[in-house]
Parts: structure tokens; sequence; C-alpha cells
């Protein structure tokens, strides 16, 4: 059960018509690319998508499935929208809500074990491993917890437990925090476990009907078997426009943070039709990830162009994410941005800042800049605000 | 109106033996991630063309496997979509169903398939013909001119050399075909080139092999079109896109190198608007150029590590050039590997081929060397 119904507020425009999920990475990627990939690796071919904010991309990308081969005769994807029933219409309150109002999914393939995953993240995991981990314990809940630098572990929630991995306590982001294993939202429940306990939350007025607020501890306080299962690799949160940078950041390097080359844990995406991507005499290409439909003639460095970026020849793009259809005219010099796709940038225009001692600059959808704009790091620009960036009423 | 279309995936196989033999013309690889037959299948299914037979001759693995259950094409379907039509052989063979050896023998071949038709009319197409055509434009031309056939045809100069593997077409000033002048041998200049791309009325196409079967023809072009053209209304459709017809090696490494030259060209070919060229999808990752790579003038495709200097070069998916290797004027196809400090100039690897550390390999322009799949160098 991959829960995508998140806004991402904090990803601000980009998530303006979006849901989070759906937000573009890695050139040619979406985040809910990740934990779908993930699942079908891990031998995983019934998966519910919850959908709730701005599901139009969402629903489109998704589609029957086909692109993580998940277009099944029996389960593959179904995307789980909220519902009006018998006793009226509601909204998912919570995480735990929104599984709850699907419990007839759920009961339909009658799994003995559920996995409910955030559409957030970004990293690669065997979830079958962790299967194991959970039947070997007979455990009725196993976390995953990544271990954190105790100085940031009052950031997440925090599992603790005894020597043999069972969960004694959950603190909720703790002041002074007694161990370092924080919880990465990625759960498997026994079914009856999770069905017994989701319905006792619902007649809970006073609970948010979310998973770390209410039903961990509610399982806890139960004396339920729940263990953490300690993930090792690479995990981020894209939650947040810096982190989103940063971890599109960490697929560069030879070898990468993060690698998407791996041909034994491929990440699978709904595909374009674009052509392969052209290489000018003048252009120049460092430490970056280019993929179809670009034509490239000018610099690039550090940055993840996705599909279809044009960069005329004396423009400079620099420790930069460009998302498809974005333009940059001859000239113009990007560092340390966010381009969000089809903006086109004028001849000569300056924007952000170096990333050394600077600020994020992000640019949002369909804008146009006119030639020389110059617009400094550590702004959100959209259609709303441009006039107040370039001095001018009509764009 | 319905139409079916009808692609011949191996007629000119022997043109570029190099390439052919593990493969038919038809799954050659061409500009950067694409293969033959997915200019024929663009075309069709772009023009909203769903039903699509496949005749193949023999080699056809790679091309099943190319095209699977084409729905990279939006060809898996319910109703119609791709069928690959191998040649049909029974138990008592004999001359008479043996295989074919050209257009109208592949059509006789397969007459079992061809009886079940059902649509309007018919696009034919050969699978070596490279350009984007809008046949929905082709189709109306040949309702509203009455045509019995109509054949595209494109107006382009000729060197002695192309003319000679080409079909040359002379109409009237109404379109109507006068004469078709099949490979000529002493031709030089402008001329209407066949693009082997034909639309034909569904029942005068059974009608025809079934005469062709009776007469006991062997040749589309010699046997049937020649001897009709007085009676019959055949005409020209003149398309100006790009077209590039590969009949030779040489003909194959220049039309690749063309499409980096001339960016208007690959503009023409995969630029046009909502006619994109689909081709299978391999799920590959975006290119990474490292802090030592120096890249100019080339055509990459995704999936590609490059570490060392490419120019003027053509690198399919999931390429990987090492530190210090220099390729330049070559065509590499999918997953090849160049190690370190190698070089290679004016060469053609085929899929899977290892360059391994220090070696240095080279073709001239007139010359390019081939280096056959799978190969450790």
């Amino acid at each position: 059960m991959l829960l995508a119904g998140g806004q991402g507020s904090r990803l601000y425009t980009l998530t303006e018509r979006t849901a989070k999920p759906a937000v573009p990475f890695g050139g040619k990627y979406r985040i809910i690319d990740f934990p779908m990939s993930n699942c079908v690796n891990s031998g995983i071919d019934t998966v519910g998508v919850l959908t709730q904010y701005q599901p139009l991309v969402l629903n489109e990308y998704i589609g029957n499935g086909e692109p993580w081969d998940l277009d099944r005769t029996h389960g593959g994807v179904t995307v789980l929208p909220p519902y009006q029933g018998k006793r009226g219409a509601a909204w998912y309150k919570g995480t735990a809500n929104a599984i709850y109002q699907n419990l007839t999914f759920i009961e339909r393939y009658d799994p003995d074990y559920t996995l409910i995953l955030s559409g957030d993240h970004i990293y690669k995991m065997d979830y079958s491993r962790m299967l194991a981990e959970h039947k070997k314990n007979e455990a009725d809940c196993t976390i995953a917890v990544l271990e954190v630098p105790l100085s940031q572990a009052s950031r997440f929630g925090i599992l603790n437990t005894d020597a043999d991995g069972r969960i004694t306590e959950f603190e909720e982001k703790p002041k002074n925090p007694k161990s370092n294993k924080a919880s990465m939202g990625i759960y498997i429940f026994t079914t009856s476990k999770l069905k017994e306990f989701l319905e006792a939350d619902n007649e809970d007025p006073e609970s948010s009907n979310d998973f770390g607020k209410n039903v961990i501890p509610a399982m806890l306080a139960a004396g339920c078997r729940m263990y953490a299962y300690t993930f090792e690799g690479y995990w981020k949160d894209v939650g947040t426009l810096t982190s989103l940078w940063e971890a599109n950041m960490d697929l560069l390097g030879n070898p990468p943070k993060f690698d998407l080359y791996d041909r034994k844990w491929r990440i699978f995406y709904r595909h374009n039709a674009y052509p392969p991507h052209r290489i000018g005499a003048s252009a120049r290409l460092s430490n970056s990830m280019v993929t179809e439909g670009c034509v490239i003639d000018g610099t690039v460095e550090n940055s993840i162009l996705s599909n279809d970026v044009h960069v005329e020849a004396g423009a400079v793009v620099r420790d930069s994410v460009i998302m498809s259809g974005v333009t940059i005219r001859a000239g113009a010099q990007i560092s340390y941005s966010i381009i969000d796709s089809d903006t086109v940038v004028g001849e000569n225009a300056s924007l952000g800042d170096a990333r050394e001692g600077g600020s994020l600059l992000v640019l949002a959808s369909g804008l146009s800049l006119p030639a020389g704009a110059v617009i400094h790091g550590g702004e959100l620009v959209d259609k709303d605000n441009l006039a107040r960036f370039i001095g001018k009423e009509d764009t | 109106m319905s139409v079916e279309g009808i692609i011949f995936s191996n007629i000119h196989d022997s043109d570029i033996s190099e390439l052919t033999r593990q493969r038919t013309l038809a799954s050659v690889p061409f500009g950067c991630r694409y293969r033959l037959i997915d200019f024929p299948l663009s075309n069709m299914v772009n023009s909203n063309i769903y039903n699509i037979s496949v005749i193949t001759h023999y080699n056809y693995h790679s091309l099943m496997d190319h095209i699977g259950s084409g729905k990279d094409w939006d060809l898996a379907r319910r109703s119609g979509g791709v069928k690959i039509l191998p040649p049909y052989i029974t138990a008592y063979a004999n001359n008479a169903n043996s295989l074919y050896r050209s257009r109208l023998e592949a059509l006789k071949s397969v007459n079992y398939s061809l009886a079940q038709m059902s649509s309007d009319y018919v696009v034919m197409s050969d699978c070596n013909v490279i350009c984007n055509i809008d046949l929905n434009d082709m189709i109306s031309d040949h309702i509203e001119s009455g045509a019995d056939i109509t054949i595209a045809v494109k107006y382009m100069r000729l060197s002695r050399t192309a003319a000679k593997n080409n079909t040359l077409v002379f109409s009237d000033e109404t379109g109507r075909i006068t004469d078709l002048l099949p490979y000529p041998t002493n031709f030089e200049g402008y001329a209407d080139v066949n693009l082997n791309i034909l639309v034909i009325g569904r029942k005068y196409l059974q009608q025809l092999v079934l005469d062709a079967i009776a007469h006991g023809y062997g040749s589309l072009t010699r046997d049937v079109l020649l001897r009709s053209l007085g009676y019959r209304n055949f005409r020209v459709y003149q398309y100006d896109g790009y077209f590039a017809c590969i009949s030779s090696f040489e003909d194959y490494f220049a039309n690749n190198m063309q499409l980096i030259e001339n960016t208007e060209m690959f503009d023409s070919l995969f630029g046009v608007e909502s006619r994109p060229i689909y081709t299978k999808v391999r799920n590959s990752a975006p290119t990474y150029y490292s802090d030592s790579s120096r890249v100019e003038n080339s055509l990459i495709a995704d999936g590609c590590v490059i570490e060392g200097t490419v120019e003027n070069s053509i690198l399919f998916r999931g390429v990987k050039v090492g530190r210090g290797s220099v390729v330049k004027n070559s065509i590499l196809f999918q997953d090849t590997f160049v190690g370190e400090n190698a070089a290679l100039g004016y060469t053609v690897s085929d899929k899977n081929v290892v360059i391994r550390d220090g070696v240095v390999l080279s073709g001239h322009s007139t010359l390019p060397l081939y280096i056959e799949k799978g190969r450790m160098v």
C-alpha cells in the first residue's frame, strides 16, 4: 500500500499542480518510480496506490502499471482515491485512515502480510528481506529503520530496541534521543493485526489516524511483537526543495552515492518517445547527466538535465536540476537552481548564485525570462511574482 | 475507411550483409537507438494504422525480440495490432512454396493471410526506407485521385551508384506513372525515386496476388506494375521530408553520419510534430558524462557512461567509453564496452563488443571497419 496522497507543500511551486510522488527526479524518473520499482524488484505484484492531492498527473503516470510490469490479470496496480460510501464521503484524514478506508481492497487479495510505503523517498530496498525478518521474528509489525547520526536523531521518529531488535519504545522527535534508529515510514504488518488496530483506531475520536502518532504507539502499549529492521544503503526524503536538489546531485559522481546503472535493481519509469540527445561542436559536459531529446551546445557542469532540454552555445549551467522542455538561450548563466518544466531562459540572463555560500533558486514551470534578466539565489519565482524580478508587469 | 499495413522485413538483406548475418534488415540498428523497422512501424501507427503484418523470411529471431507484443508502438491490441508472418512452408515443400526472393513471392507465400484481410486499403512498405511520412495524407490522395496504386516518391539527385540501387519512377504532369526503371546502371541526375511505400485497394491486392500465382510471376515491379501501366491508373505521391534508403554498408555508415552533420535532417526525421519515432523501451538510466569526458558533435542514447573523448560519433544505449579512450567517426551499437586508453576511428561495433584497454583500431571513411556482435578485441 503506497501512500501517495501527500501535497508536499514544502516543494512549493513544484507541487502546485502535481502530487509529490509525481514530481520529476533524476532526469527521466518521478519520485514514485522508486517505491514502485522496489516493489516489483522485491517480487510484490499487487500494489494499491492511495491518492488524494492533485491526482491527475499521478493517475495518468501510473496508468495501467505497464512500465512496472504491474498490468496483471490478478493484482497489479490499483489507484485508490477517497470515495463516497453508504455512510457518507470522507477525505483520507491521516495515513492510518487512508489504509482503513481501503481495508476492502486488502481483503480482496487476502494477503498474510501488508507492506505500507510512502511515495516520497528515494532509495533501493529489497522488501522481501524485510519480510523474511518479519516472519522469522513472528512479528506483528516490523518497521524499517535507518541509523542516523545521533546529533540529527531528534528530527526523526526514533525507535528504541532491545538486543534482539524488538522495539521497546517509540519517540516522535525526542529532545534527548536514546538511540539513532530512525523510522523510515516503511512498515510490514501481519494483516490480521493491521485490521484489528486500524478498526480500533477508527473508533477512537481522539486519534489523528496516523501510523506514527497513533497506531504504532497503540500496538506497543498492547504488547504486540514489534521489530526494527535496519536498512543499510542510500535513503533520502525528498520533501524539501533543498533535499530534492541534493538527492539529484547524489546521482552524479563516479561512483555516485546513488547508482541508477545497476542492471540487477532497475528503476522503471513511463517512457516518452524522444530522439537521442545531440551534443554539438561547442559543448562541454562535466559530471552531468543528460537524457533523450536534449540538444547541448553550451557548458553543463554538475547538473541533471531532463528530457528535451536545450542549452544553446555560450550558455553555462552549473550545479542545477533542469526539468523537461526547458530552453536556455545563448549566453545565459545558471547556477545552483531548480528550473521546472518548459521554462524559457532568455539570452545572457543570469540566474542563481554560486553554490558555495549561495542559496537555491527555484523557477516554476512555463515561465519566460527575458534576455538579460538577473535573479539571485534564495528565491521562489513563479507566474505570480515573476514581474517583481524582471521589472515588468506583463510577461 | 479502414487501412492495414504490410512490412517486408527481409527483402534487401544481402545489401548490407555485414549487419544482417545474425538479424533481418528490419532489425538493423540505426540512428542511435532505433532499428530500421521502427520507421515503417511508427509511420503506420502515427497514421492510425493499427493492424500490421510483418512478413519475415529467415533470421527473424532478433526481430521478434525487438517487436515483442508490439506495446512500445501501441500495437498490443485485442483487435489488430502487429502480427509476424513467418514463411509458410508445408510438410510437402516444393518449388511453389519454397522461400521467397521478392515482394511478390513474399505476398504469394502469405496468401492464406492476405485472403483474410478485410480492410478497404493496404499500405505496403519495405523496411530499409528511413523516412517520416504522413501516410494519412498519402491515403487521402490515393482515394481522391481514384488510383489503383499510389507509390510514394521523392524527387532528388542521384549519383550513378545511388541510381543503381533504386527504382526510378517517371510520371506525366497529372501524376500518372508512365514508366518505372528498376536499378538502372547508367543513370545520373534528378529523378523521382521510389520509396517502396505504396497504397493499394485491398481487393485489388488480393486479385493481383492470385493472378501472379496463376501466371507464375516473380517481381512486383517488372511483372505486375510494368505490364499493367497501359490500362491501370498508377500514380505518384510526392514526399519531401527526410529519406534514406540503405542499400550498402557504406550507405549505412554515411546515412548515420549525416544525422550528426546535418541537424535539419535530424529534425526532419525525429522532430516532426505529433509524429515521433517509437522503439523498444529498454529502461535505461540517463547518460553520465564524467569530469574527464570530452564530447562533441555526437548523438548519444541513454544509459551510456562516458569518461573519455567522443567526436563525430553515434553511441547506442548502454555504451561505456573509459578514461583516456578516444572514439572518432564511429558507430557503437548497444552495450559496446570501450576500456581505457583505447582509440577507435571509422569503426562500426556491433552489440556487446568489448574493446580492451589500449587497443587502437581504425577503418577509413570509404571503408569503415566492422566488428561483429559480441567480439572481444
